[in-house]
């Protein structure tokens, strides 16, 4: 089974790097992941989007064909890449953003993402990795140590507790219902 | 691990110690990593003036016993095509990797394309032989990285590691092999003192002369300008024939040494997808879901893409009806395979040079319509 | 003696070199090697034959490196200087000597010459500079002076040339001067002087091209434009001597510039020393 997952938002918000780390997660957790992106010259801001798939075998073609994950962190990529999902796809996007009409509100969770990282880690830069801290509550994907030693292999050093609370602040933003419903079994 | 990351540890545990460069998209990884790792190895980094510079350093090195890379992309690749040649005729050994993007000119910088298959063959003036590997995996970039290496020191040659955008830039998990299951072709440099007159000799049994390095106590001289076994210029006709047809038997006698090909449920197969690098991820799943569908389909992966694995797919073309080629271009590859198989077998083409990868999908319909266009027949 | 110069540093069995008759650069490639001698002789300094590497690129003053009993590589057009900076970062003990010209290292090569003197690598470049593209027939140069004939000048050059020396300068090299065929000592001393330097040195030599420069131009033979350089240029000694005035209707032989900078190679051994001991 093969679980396709996008990740979109504007570039400099970290989106490539959340999806590096969601990719390293799943290797540490013994499955298989292949990350690519979609390279443009926005390093910062313009659409930016980056893919990881996941899966138990062997992933062959390593471009997402239709999401059954969409991350947006701007209402661009979240109007944009709303098209064209798995019929069962779950939708993250910022609370500040609003759901296009083709996204089932019950498929969406719409979370303060940039607000917590602004707010209660003191960091906007730290968004990706409160997305990432909310992605694996929500989907169940990973367990604390796999997805702490993705983070811990893209940050640089001194900075591990401020990531540590991003993932928590992040995890903190989905209920355990909303976990119960969107949980994701690879 | 990113596939461009993968590209230089293989490289460093092949015993690269010198880099030259000019950053460029998608291959600029490659710069980076080996400005990072190379110096923890006790190995040089330079960021050159411009891509000429590049190779030619590259050279300047490794004439010294060094061995080096550099990595391009399209235009890169273009600009680095006369040092190249000298490499060819000087018999320097060294890697160039080209992480392929769209093109012609600036094109598409950060799209996939496999669009320099031909140039990596005919890309600098002149007869000459070339050695060009393509990886499809993170993995096997790695392993292939390595044999790179062991080929350009053995036939003394520059060899193109040919790598594409989807592979480039794609993470995957690796396992990296421990350094004693590697094999590794150390540079075996040849001493004599004072003034050497027979460097460019080849030893009786060898493909190449010995190896020599400036600054060990001999002297000799190197020159992109055709010469006698003394490595002096020459004007005789006979003597420079010799050497060019040297140059290219070195290679093409020895192309079971050479050439490797992935071969992947082609004993039953009526049908054979041949592609190269990144485009086979696309294949193997195709291939699978044809399978699953009934059909007779099979992969036939060029690893080694020059010179192209001719005798490999000759050996397979009794077995088969009908051969599609898959390729990010207007149909490059494909003038190989048709020279190959044209003659025996209907030959179909499926490229894209649009800045986006092929599905699973288009190739799936692609088989179908060729296997129903026959049938309806 | 001359003679036992050519037994001991050149290759006699490529001789004799293909330079036309009143050609400067056998002058000046024969500079070269005196220098070479006088400092491999010299036990105050540590210059070795074994560690010497001669690099050049295409054209006239290129074939040089081929007629030096050296280590020696003869490179493409324009990229003698980027061939020589691999040489010399892979083996920093190596002494390389770059010989090239006006169009190898200031055309085609210009990017390499003002990037090699920005970086102030430890190489020595000489340019046999004659004002004209002499292997292909006589083109004109970016050191052709405006207003000269050329064979793609055929109503005078229009375009402003370069001062190499100046140029290199410019872009930051530690150490230039200018010499010239007529003056083999003062150039000699000059090259020596280049090559104990630590940093990126570079010697403008003036040649004369009778063959196409000076017919073209109508600067008489070899004799002739030999004696132009003896009238119009003039050794530090003496120029310094002159007034000021004086000294602006005459060309320097000597340095032009002198700096001690931070070496590359030895900048990049102190990096390598800091990454691998973690200091």
């Amino acid at each position: 089974m093969r679980y396709e997952m996008r990740f979109s938002g504007s570039g400099g918000q970290g989106v490539i790097l959340a999806s590096v780390i969601v990719a390293e997660a799943a290797v540490a957790a013994g499955l298989e992941a292949v990350q690519s992106q979609a390279y443009g010259p926005e390093a910062r801001g313009g659409l930016c989007r980056a893919e990881t798939i996941l899966g138990r075998e062997k992933i062959w073609y390593t471009k997402v064909i239709q999401p059954s994950f969409l991350l947006a962190l701007t209402q661009d990529s979240l109007d944009k890449y709303a098209q064209n999902l798995a019929p069962d796809a779950v939708v993250m996007a910022d609370a500040s953003l609003s759901l296009p009409a083709c996204v089932d509100p019950a498929r969406a969770l719409m979370l303060p993402i940039l607000a917590t990282a602004r707010d209660k880690v003191g960091k906007v830069m730290t968004a990706n990795i409160v997305a990432v801290g909310a992605v694996n509550k929500a989907l169940g994907l990973f367990d604390e140590a796999a997805l702490t030693e993705g983070v811990r292999r893209h940050i640089p050093a001194g900075t591990e507790e401020l990531n540590w609370k991003a993932l928590a602040e992040g995890a903190a933003l989905v209920t355990d219902e909303q976990a119960a419903l969107f949980r994701r079994s690879l | 691990m990113q596939g461009n990351e993968a590209c230089v540890e293989g490289a460093i545990a092949a015993g690269m110690r010198f880099y030259a460069g000019y950053p460029i998209t998608p291959s600029t990884e490659i710069a980076e990593q080996c400005a990072l790792r190379l110096p923890q190895v006790g190995g040089r980094f330079i960021q050159m003036e411009d891509e000429l510079a590049s190779m030619a350093a590259v050279l300047g090195a490794s004439a010294t016993g060094v061995k080096a890379m550099t990595a391009t992309s399209g235009p890169g690749f273009s600009l680095k095509q006369e040092n190249i040649g000298y490499g060819c005729l000087a018999e320097i050994p060294c890697v160039v990797v080209d992480v392929q993007r769209s093109g012609p000119s600036t094109g598409l910088p950060t799209s996939p394309s496999q669009g320099d298959y031909m140039q990596a063959r005919w890309g600098t003036h002149g007869d000459h032989p070339v050695i060009a590997l393509t990886p499809s995996s993170v993995q096997e970039t790695y392993r292939l990285i390595i044999r790179a290496f062991n080929l350009s020191e053995k036939y003394r040659t520059p060899v193109i590691f040919l790598m594409d955008e989807i592979v480039g830039h794609m993470r995957e998990g690796v396992t990296l092999p421990r350094p004693d299951e590697l094999i590794i072709n150390k540079r075996h440099i040849s001493y004599h003192d004072g003034a050497n007159k027979q460097c460019y000799a080849v030893p009786e049994g060898k493909f190449v002369p010995a190896m020599k390095a400036f600054g060990q106590g001999e002297r000799y001289n190197i020159t992109g300008l055709a010469h006698d076994v003394s490595g002096f210029p020459t004007n005789n006709n006979a003597v420079a024939g010799a050497l060019y047809t040297r140059l290219m038997e070195k290679i093409g006698r020895n192309l079971d040494d050479i050439v490797r090909v992935e071969e992947y449920m082609l004993d039953d197969a009526d049908t054979a997808v041949v592609c190269f690098g990144g485009t086979a991820r696309a294949v193997m799943s195709a291939v699978e879901q044809a399978r699953a569908e009934g059909m007779k389909v099979g992969m036939f992966r060029p690893v080694t893409v020059w010179p192209f694995p001719e005798a490999q797919l000759r050996a397979r073309l009794p077995g088969l009806k009908r051969v599609l080629m898959v390729e990010h271009n207007y149909g490059q590859m494909l003038l190989e395979v048709q020279r190959v198989a044209a003659e025996r077998l209907p030959v179909g083409f499926l490229g894209r040079i649009d800045g986006t990868v092929i599905p699973p999908a288009d190739i799936l319909n692609k088989l179908r319509e060729m296997e129903g266009r026959e049938n309806a027949q | 003696m001359p003679s036992e110069l050519i037994h001991k540093y050149m290759r006699i069995d490529h001789l004799p070199h293909i330079w036309c008759p009143g050609c400067g650069n056998g002058i000046i490639m024969r500079d070269v090697a005196v220098a070479l001698e006088e400092l491999i002789d010299d036990p105050e300094v540590n210059v070795s034959r074994e560690k010497t590497v001669i690099v050049s690129g295409i054209g006239c003053s290129s074939r040089a490196a081929g007629y030096m009993d050296f280590n020696s590589i003869h490179t493409t057009h324009g990229r003698a200087i980027a061939f020589a900076t691999g040489i010399k970062f892979a083996h920093p003990e190596l002494e390389v000597i770059v010989l090239t010209g006006d169009g190898d290292c200031s055309a085609i090569g210009g990017n390499h010459l003002i990037h090699a003197a920005r970086r102030n690598i430890g190489l020595t470049v000489i340019t046999f500079n004659n004002d004209i593209y002499g292997m292909t027939g006589g083109q004109y140069s970016p050191t052709t002076p405006t207003g000269d004939r050329a064979t793609t000048a055929p109503y005078g050059n229009y375009d402003r040339p370069f001062d190499i020396a100046q140029l290199a300068a410019g872009a930051g090299a530690s150490f230039t001067a200018r010499g010239s065929a007529y003056h083999t000592r003062e150039t000699t001393e000059l090259i020596k002087q280049g090559i104990l330097h630590k940093g990126f040195s570079l010697i403008d030599v003036f040649s004369v091209c009778p063959t196409y420069y000076g017919r073209k131009n109508h600067k008489g033979g070899a004799v002739e434009m030999l004696q132009w350089q003896r009238d119009n240029m003039v050794p530090a000694s003496r120029y310094y001597a002159m007034s000021e005035e004086k000294r602006r209707e005459k060309i320097l032989v000597g340095i032009l510039t002198h700096n001690e900078y931070p070496e590359y190679t030895q900048e990049y051994a102190k990096l390598l020393e800091k990454v691998q001991t973690g200091k």
